[in-house]
């Protein structure tokens, strides 16, 4: 009994793996694209005041700044500013 | 004539075709080489480019390809007798699909993953990509125009079909927010979709949903396709995961189970073909059938379209170079199953040959609602279903079908818009919102010029589809067959299909353009002289690429 019931679970956890690569093969560039312009918007939400945008969440996310100082060349650039705009963050 | 043995001649033909005729294409002229390293491992992103299972990529290329048009171009065409589109669709599957998608596949691979739009750009000419991007506008506007008419008529002939047909998108919805916000794993998702759905297309024709004959002064065909252009304007604009992921997947498990279902019934009730092998009893105003054959069955015997989804995407995750035999060709014959699935339920679906004349009256008659009935006697018979559940399983089918490629079509239109608008500088034209917009109002503009106020002639348009489409098979042939030459392999496997798909084309397209002149239709006769053009483009395009590089080839020989 337990034996059918490891081979039912194996066989299960392949048929949801199959199923899942099925089901997010053809979208995986979209979402990506989708899940980018989520971030840049975090971004924005993070690093706007520094750009002379009004914000009051930016002093609440101040400590977040360094987590995302990696990403910040890439999204500065897709935001149509080769260099940084910033003063005291330079990146680049 | 029995329609087993139509199932099992026409399956075992393109059977015999994978497993030899592939083969032969796989070795001697593609040359398919394991060692080379696809672009799914060059360039491996974890987003666009991911090797991929070859039976995972195979179901959605196949899914991918397989829609509304391989139902509909088949059953609108044996209205000349079963034979000859019998024939079209499977020798169009072994000798033309086949090299053509497998051959897309292969270019792509070869050429980092390109897609065919920019491969006609560097291996043949810029011109000819200029040419190739409009030939795909005119693709999409066809298809989107047509599909609104083709899911109107579905929802006024079946009104059962009105609340499942719906339903399934509040169930695709449902689906996408499980799985994205809920993180349900897939295959309880999947049961609780299924049974779900079916459980809408069971209960559907007990509440069936008709919109009265005037909808503020317009008839209900008119208002459907209006409401379902207002749809696909708002599900174009929605993000991916929510609508059409979801949507896509229920689809792909709705074909599987209708074509299963349908061969079952099939081989279960051994139905009887009805319509005559040759119809020599044409209704009057019945095209010429050579060549309006060969663009009125474009998918399901060969169709450009599978082109674009071969190389945009399914190129960027083949893992290794010879699943591109598999992927490709037999995507085709798959494709290629769903067309002769079409045939069968259009001539073998009535009780008698008076029952099929009856549907068949005209030309352009007949199409999808055939497939509809004539499917639904057929399962009935078969497998004891209730018909009208059977109807309205099929008409769900179908419809979903339709409405996901006009969704995904729209959403291809919109960016050719916003691409212009940015090429041009047309700072409106390149936002989401009036791009779609104008993509909408082009194909209400094609659906109601051609088809009158109510909308019901649209369907004249499928052969002008059927033409455009195949000029975007040529182009991707062409592509193929000038590799083939600087690779020095034999092109006449490519370069048959491709003299004999341009020449049907601009004869059937000379064909409509006197036959729209003497109707005075004014609208199709200036869209029939707009491919025209296009299709001489093209054909100059490829005679003089191809004069071109076998001139090169010669002058290397020649030096070396």
């Amino acid at each position: 009994m337990n034996k059918t019931l490891a081979r039912f679970k194996y066989w299960y956890r392949r048929a949801s793996a199959a199923g899942t690569e099925y089901y997010n093969a053809p979208y995986r560039a979209a979402i990506a694209r989708a899940q980018r312009d989520e971030d840049d918007l975090f971004m924005l939400l993070v690093f706007g005041e520094m750009m002379g945008i009004p914000n009051p969440a930016s002093w609440y996310c101040l400590e977040l700044q360094p987590l995302l100082l990696e990403r910040f060349h890439d999204w500065h650039t897709r935001m149509g500013m080769e260099r940084s705009p910033l003063d005291n963050m330079r990146c680049c | 004539m029995s329609a087993i043995l139509l199932l099992i001649i026409g399956l075992g033909a393109m059977a015999a075709g994978y497993f030899i005729y592939s083969r032969f294409l796989a070795k001697v002229i593609f040359k398919l080489d394991d060692k080379f390293k696809t672009p799914a491992h060059e360039f491996e992103d974890g987003v666009d480019f991911v090797p991929t299972n070859k039976f995972v990529l195979w179901g959605h290329h196949f899914t991918s390809v397989a829609g509304a048009a391989p139902i509909v171009g088949p059953a609108i065409a044996v209205i000349w007798g079963w034979l000859p589109a019998f024939l079209w669709v499977t020798i169009g599957t072994i000798f033309f699909a086949g090299i053509h998608d497998f051959g897309a596949i292969w270019a792509s691979v070869r050429n980092k993953a390109k897609s065919v739009g920019t491969l006609t750009g560097e291996v043949v000419s810029n011109r000819t990509r200029s040419i190739f991007m409009i030939v795909i506008f005119l693709v999409l506007l066809m298809v989107n125009g047509v599909f609104g008419v083709v899911i109107a008529k579905l929802l006024i002939n079946n009104p059962g079909s009105v609340v499942p047909v719906w339903g399934a998108i509040a169930v695709a919805l449902v689906i996408g927010q499980l799985i994205y916000r809920a993180k349900m794993s897939l295959p309880i998702v999947s049961l609780l979709g299924v049974t779900a759905l079916y459980f809408l297309i069971y209960i559907g024709p007990s509440v069936p949903v008709a919109l009265p004959e005037q909808v503020m002064g317009m008839s209900d065909n008119a208002a459907w396709i209006l409401i379902l252009f207002a749809y696909a304007a708002v599900a174009s604009l929605l993000p991916v995961w929510m609508l059409l992921q979801p949507r896509d997947y229920i689809n792909g498990l709705q074909l599987f189970v209708g074509l299963i279902a349908l061969y079952a019934a099939v081989l279960i009730g051994n139905p009887t073909v009805v319509a005559p092998m040759i119809n020599n009893n044409l209704p009057a105003d019945t095209p010429s059938m050579i060549p309006l054959l060969f663009v009125t069955i474009a998918c399901g015997a060969i169709s450009g379209f599978h082109g674009l989804v071969a190389s945009g995407t399914t190129s960027k995750q083949l893992n290794r170079e010879s699943d591109a035999r598999f992927v490709g060709y037999f995507g085709a014959t798959g494709e290629g199953a769903l067309a002769l699935a079409a045939i069968i339920a259009g001539t073998a679906g009535f009780a008698s040959l008076a029952d099929w004349q009856a549907v068949y009256t005209a030309f352009g008659q007949g199409g999808v609602l055939a497939f509809v009935n004539g499917g639904a006697t057929i399962l009935s018979q078969g497998t004891g279903m209730d018909a009208a559940v059977a109807g309205t399983m099929l008409t769900v089918m179908a419809a979903l079908f339709a409405g996901t490629t006009m969704d995904t079509g729209l959403r291809l239109q919109r960016y050719i818009f916003q691409e212009w608008g940015e090429i041009y500088d047309i700072k409106w034209m390149a936002k989401a919102a009036p791009a779609t917009l104008l993509s909408v109002g082009s194909c209400l503009l094609l659906a109601f010029g051609a088809g009158g106020a109510d909308g019901s002639g649209g369907l004249l348009i499928w052969p002008l589809f059927g033409t455009t489409n195949q000029l975007l098979a040529g182009l991707t042939l062409l592509v193929v067959t000038v590799m083939l030459v600087r690779r020095g392999s034999p092109t006449i496997y490519a370069l048959v299909p491709l003299i004999f798909l341009l020449s049907m084309t601009l004869y059937a397209l000379l064909l409509q353009l006197k036959g729209f002149y003497l109707k005075s239709d004014w609208f199709l006769f200036g869209l029939d002289l707009v491919v025209l053009v296009a299709a001489v483009l093209v054909t100059l395009e490829c005679t003089a690429t191809l004069r071109r590089v076998k001139r090169e080839k010669k002058a290397e020989a020649g030096n070396a």
